[in-house]
Order: structure tokens, then sequence, then C-alpha cells
């Protein structure tokens, strides 16, 4: 099983000297769209590597990128979430509801909030593994229950975030608002723990092949339900992020900004097969950072934003059409092989 | 490693009759579910059980059966078209622009939706088979490209209209026809699309569309050219989505939201029909019943005076319900 993950990984990065060998490919495109932004912005005669703008591009990738770490998790296991998005609008609801303004209920209203996520995701996995519907179903089905429950219960703005958890979207450590700190440690905990435990290990194998893992002797179940009770988890804290952002819940915050799709789109977009068993949370992180990036550009060069949604787009078919290019050549050259074969 | 072996439906030796039969005995509860709403339906409102009623309803079902055909192909080969929704809006912003200017032109118009929606399916199975790009994410990348460019185009409030002839065959019909009083052509253009899809489902293509899904290597040593079998599927998604939009925009007229959520919908009709994603298994007859069956829930629950939010919720838990029933059934089956 471990032999698996190791032999895989080699595919999906630049060969770079040693050091450098273990960065996905997408910190390479990353660092090549950093400096043909830098160029363009300038000679636009805009800012682009001040440090208010840094900020700016740092801030815009929190929200997507907490939850594109949820979904690169249930998607390394071979299944998606399409409930996410649904997810996002409702626990901003709950959690500003709960909040209520005060303080004290900061805390409760936090563990509240995660526990819904947990539990949606718990439902989502129960579903997947014991009734055996298929994740793509499951999970629309899922986001369609969410979607009646919110638009039954709310219409507008509702409920107040604490004082405190309205700075929280706002603070700055220096140039590094500190929700920034928070989408980092998520992935660094959910990066180590798909990298150094042993749960991390079964969630390639599950994802390599799902028959072999059970005739291993894995419980392949039990890893595809805590995939996606984190993916939900994730998908809360990222409603929670937006409430702190807005100062309320709102019933269609997590539709309109599409982290559904957006999600899995950078998950692929980083290197993530979308079967599953090959790709790393750091592949993710990069891809939300250069969609952070494009994004900062196009506004910079004030793109129309509808037709900077039609150049996303074409980047993302561009970037994985590359990658599926890359992956054959690779195969064919010699080093791998014996890997391969 | 992993798309060494794709997963066959059937252990090998089991005969075609066998398949078939197979197939018949998976997709046939979508029909006695039909079937219990539809009579559900008319014990509610009486009126259905009248030829106007009934055909008002599948008046309404038709761009959705129409849909579920076009994702069908896809499916069936095993990959997806997230792109339909889009596409239908496209086609009516895009018609209703070009019927602007000149109103009587609706047969070009017609014939150039048509094409724009065989291009655009053309071009996401190229994308799929040449650039090997997985279906989700490249007809995902297409749906954002098409939304982008129509808004942007459009300016987010799409202008011109549609003409009266160009709507005639969403909302008109052929009148004093006995016994139906009117036979609208949304319904004939439905049944001959569910009449095409059966007889092409019959000939070599649609063999090889289920052998392709069901196994693409074993297809292409058996001789199947598998990527030209798939850009043909994504070509007729492409064409009915585009028929599907010309329906549409005359059955409710010019909006920039017209076909939000229908690839969603779309997908679900298959697959309520039995249609496996992953492809290799399901008929077509059942992935249209599939739709019929959605429509009628969307009626029933109107009828039954369930508020549109809590629509979404009764769906959502029926579609789960249906799909766990299958994969039960599926595993009696082996």
């Amino acid at each position: 099983v471990s032999t698996e993950a190791a032999t895989l990984a080699p595919r999906s990065r630049l060969r770079l000297p040693t050091g450098v060998a273990s960065v996905p490919a997408i910190w390479g495109a990353l660092v090549l769209i950093v400096a043909i932004g830098w160029l363009v912005v300038s000679i636009d005669g805009g800012d682009f590597l001040t440090s208010s703008n840094v900020t700016n591009v740092l801030q815009r990738t929190v929200a997507l990128g907490i939850v594109a770490v949820g979904q690169t998790v249930v998607i390394l296991t071979g299944s998606l979430d399409l409930s996410v998005a649904q997810l996002i609008s409702l626990t901003s609801l709950i959690g500003s509801e709960t909040m209520d303004g005060k303080e004290s209920m900061l805390v409760p209203a936090l563990a509240l909030t995660l526990a819904l996520g947990a539990g949606v995701g718990l439902v989502n996995g129960l579903v997947i593994t014991k009734l055996r519907v298929n994740a793509f179903i499951a999970t629309l089905g899922m986001a369609l229950i969410l979607r009646g429950y919110i638009e039954n219960n709310y219409s507008r703005p509702t409920g107040a975030v604490s004082p405190s958890w309205g700075d929280f979207g706002y603070t700055r450590m220096g140039p590094i608002p500190v929700s920034v700190i928070l989408f980092a440690s998520v992935a660094i905990v959910v990066g180590l723990a798909l990298r150094r435990t042993r749960w991390g290990y079964h969630v390639y194998a599950v994802g390599g092949d799902e028959q072999v893992s059970v005739l291993s002797g894995l419980r392949t179940h039990r890893v595809v339900i805590a995939a996606h009770v984190i993916c939900s988890m994730t998908a809360a804290l990222t409603g929670l992020y937006l409430a702190s952002r807005l100062g309320s819940g709102t019933p269609r915050v997590g539709t309109d900004g599409g982290y559904d799709l957006e999600s899995i789109a950078a998950v692929v977009l980083g290197g993530t097969a979308l079967a599953g068993g090959k790709g790393r949370i750091s592949g993710t992180v990069g891809a939300v950072l250069v969609l952070a990036v494009l994004d900062n550009v196009f506004n910079q060069l004030e793109l129309d934003p509808f037709l900077k949604q039609a150049v996303r787009g074409v980047v993302i078919i561009a970037a994985v059409a590359i990658y599926a290019l890359r992956r054959r050549a690779v195969r064919r050259g010699p080093a791998v092989q014996g890997a391969s074969a | 490693v992993s798309d060494v072996l794709v997963e066959t439906a059937l252990p090998p030796g089991t005969s075609w009759l066998e398949r078939v039969r197979g197939s018949v005995a998976r997709s046939a509860p979508i029909f006695a579910v039909l079937a219990v709403l539809l009579v559900w339906i008319s014990i509610e409102n009486p009126n259905f059980t009248e030829p106007p009623g009934f055909l008002a309803f599948l008046r309404r079902a038709a761009p959705l059966a129409v849909l579920a055909a076009g994702q069908y192909f896809v499916i069936v080969s095993g990959e997806f078209d997230l792109s339909v929704g889009s596409l239908v809006t496209v086609t009516v912003v895009v018609a209703a622009e070009v019927l602007a200017d000149n109103p009587d032109s609706t047969i070009p118009a017609i014939a150039l939706v048509l094409l724009l929606g065989g291009v655009v399916g053309l071009v996401n199975g190229l994308v799929t088979t040449r650039l090997r790009v997985p279906s989700f994410i490249g007809t995902l990348g297409m749906l954002l490209i098409l939304d982008g460019a129509v808004f942007y185009w459009t300016e987010g409030a799409p202008t011109g209209s549609l003409s009266e002839s160009f709507r005639t065959l969403g909302r008109g019909g052929v009148d004093d026809v006995p016994v139906l009083e009117q036979l609208p052509w949304s319904v004939v253009v439905f049944l001959a699309v569910g009449l095409g899809s059966v007889l092409l489902m019959r000939a070599d293509l649609g063999k090889q569309f289920v052998a392709v899904g069901d196994n693409h290597r074993a297809a292409g040593l058996s001789g199947v050219l598998v990527a030209r079998v798939k850009v043909i599927a994504f070509v007729l998604s492409g064409l009915l989505a585009a028929l599907a939009g010309v329906l549409l925009g005359g059955f409710a007229g010019v909006s920039a939201q017209v076909g939000d959520g229908l690839e969603f919908q779309a997908i679900t009709a298959v697959v309520l029909g039995g249609v496996v994603l992953g492809g290799g298994r399901g008929s077509v007859v059942a992935a249209i019943a599939g739709a019929l069956t959605l429509e009628a829930l969307f009626t029933l629950l109107n009828l039954l005076g369930v508020s549109g939010a809590l629509r979404d919720a009764v769906e959502g838990l029926i579609i789960i319900a249906a799909v766990a029933f299958a994969a039960f059934r599926l595993r009696a089956d082996r």
C-alpha cells in the first residue's frame, strides 16, 4: 500500500534538482503566472507585488482554499462532494444565528456549526458506503435537501457574528491575514494526516483500488466516511469564515461563490486525479493560489467579470489537458517503466 | 495503475440476450414509479386524464426528456456532460439576438443554434478524447466558458426576442386533431427524439456506445473506434441540448437563467432510469422515463401544495432513495 503511494507520486511532479523535487507542477505554474501577472499589471500601470496587493491575493484564497482541502481528501478516496456549497450557506446562517452578536455564544456556535458539518459528512459517507449510492448522486441529493431547508427557513441575511469573530476575518499579522493562517493550518494538518498517518495511507489505497484495499483487509467504508466528515467540516469552516467577513449568515453565499464545482476544479487543477488515489494537498493549495492570482490580475486589468469566468474555464481545461499529456509522456519514458508495471 | 481495467458489468461469457434481459429487469422499477405518480396525479387532478391535460404535462416534460436522451448517450459511453444547462441558455439567448433584427429568419436561426450545439458537443468530445481531460472537468470548463461568454455578450440582460414562428415549436401545436384537440409540436419532437434514440441504440453505433462505456479497452481491441464513438455521443448531447433550448425558449421565453441547473436534472433523470454512472448499463427508454418521472414528481408536489423550497428537499430524498434501491437490486442480481 505504502509503496503504491510512493511510486505514483513522482509522476505528478516537476523534475527539478533535489530539494525542490517534491513540489507539485502547479507551483511552477504559479511562479510563471505571478511573473507574467507582475509584468502585465506593471505595464498597465497597476501595483502587483506590493504588500497590500499580496494581502488581497492571500485573503482571496481562504474561503475556497479551506473547502478545497476537504474536497481533496474525498476525491483522493475516489468520491466527490457536490453538497459543500449549500453546506457553506447553511453553516454561515446557523453559526451567525447562534452567535446572535454575543461574545459568550462564540464557542458554542463554532462547536455547533462544526458538529453540523460533521453530521452532514457522516450522512454523505454512510449513504455512499452503506447504501452504495454513487457519490455524485448522493451528494447532489444532499445539496438539494440542504437547499430546500435553507430556502424554506431563510430568505435574507440572518443573525450576527460576535464582535471578535467579526474581527477575525479582517485582522492581520503584518501583511498576513489571520484567516490565512487558519487556511494554512488546516492544509498542514490534513496534509500531514495524509502523508504521515496510517489513515492517510488508507485514503490513497482506497482511492487507488477499492477492491484491492478490501482484499488487503482495510475497512474501506470507515476511510471514505472519515473523508466525508473531514470535507464537510472544512465546508463548515468556510461557512464560518464567510460569516465573519460578511458579519452575518447569507442564504446564497455558498452557491454564489460556486464552491461546489470550483473546489473540485481547484483539486483537479492541483494535479489530483478525479478517479482518486493520486494527488497531494500542496497541489490543491498551489491551485487555489493560482486561481486567486489570476483573479487579482483580471481585476486589476478591469476585465469584465463574465469574461473572467470564461477565461477561467479555458485555464482549467488547458491545465488539466497539460497534466494528461505530461502523464502520458512520463509513462512512455524509461524512468517509471518499472514503477508502473 | 488504476486505469488498466474498467470494472466489467457482467461476468465474461454473458450473452447479449441475457444482458438485454438484465437491463430490462433493472430499469423496470422506473416505469412502476412513473405509473404510480401518474395515477396519483390523476386522483389529485381529474383533468389530467383528459387528453389536453396529459398533453400539457408531456409538453412541459419534453425539454427535460430531450436533454435526458442526449445525456444518456454520453453517460452510457462512460462520460459526463455538465455543459448542457448552459448550452440551453446560450441557445435561447443567441436565437433571441439573431431574431431581434429579422424576425422572419426562424429556420436559419434554428439551424444556427443546432449547429452551435453540435460544435460545442464536438469540442467537448475532442477535449475528452484527444486532450484526455476527464469529461467532468472538461464540460465543467465548457459550462464556465458558455455562461461567461453569454453574460459578457449580453451584459447580463439578454435583449431581443423570439419570433412567433420560432416559439411555435415550444408552445404551439397542430390544431383540430381528433380526440386530442391540439397536438403540441413539442410532444411531436419528444416522440421523434424518443423513437430516433431507440433506433440508434439498436444500430451498431448504439451498441458501440454501451461497449465503450462498459469496457473501453475491450471495445477498442474489438475494433471499435473508441474516441470517435465518444465524440459522436458528445455531439448528440450538444445537438439535443440545443433542441431542448429551442423548445424551452418557445415555452418560457427569453431569460439568462433558462438553463440553470438543467445539467443536474438531466443527469438525475438518466440515473433515475437505472442507467449507471460510469457507463455500460441502462436503456434510453428508461432514461426518458426517468425524465418524465422527475417532471411528474414536480407536478405532483405542486398539486399537493408543497412549497417550492421544500420541493428541493423532497426531490433530493427521493433521488437518493431511488438510487439506493437500484443499488440493492444490482447486488441482489449478482
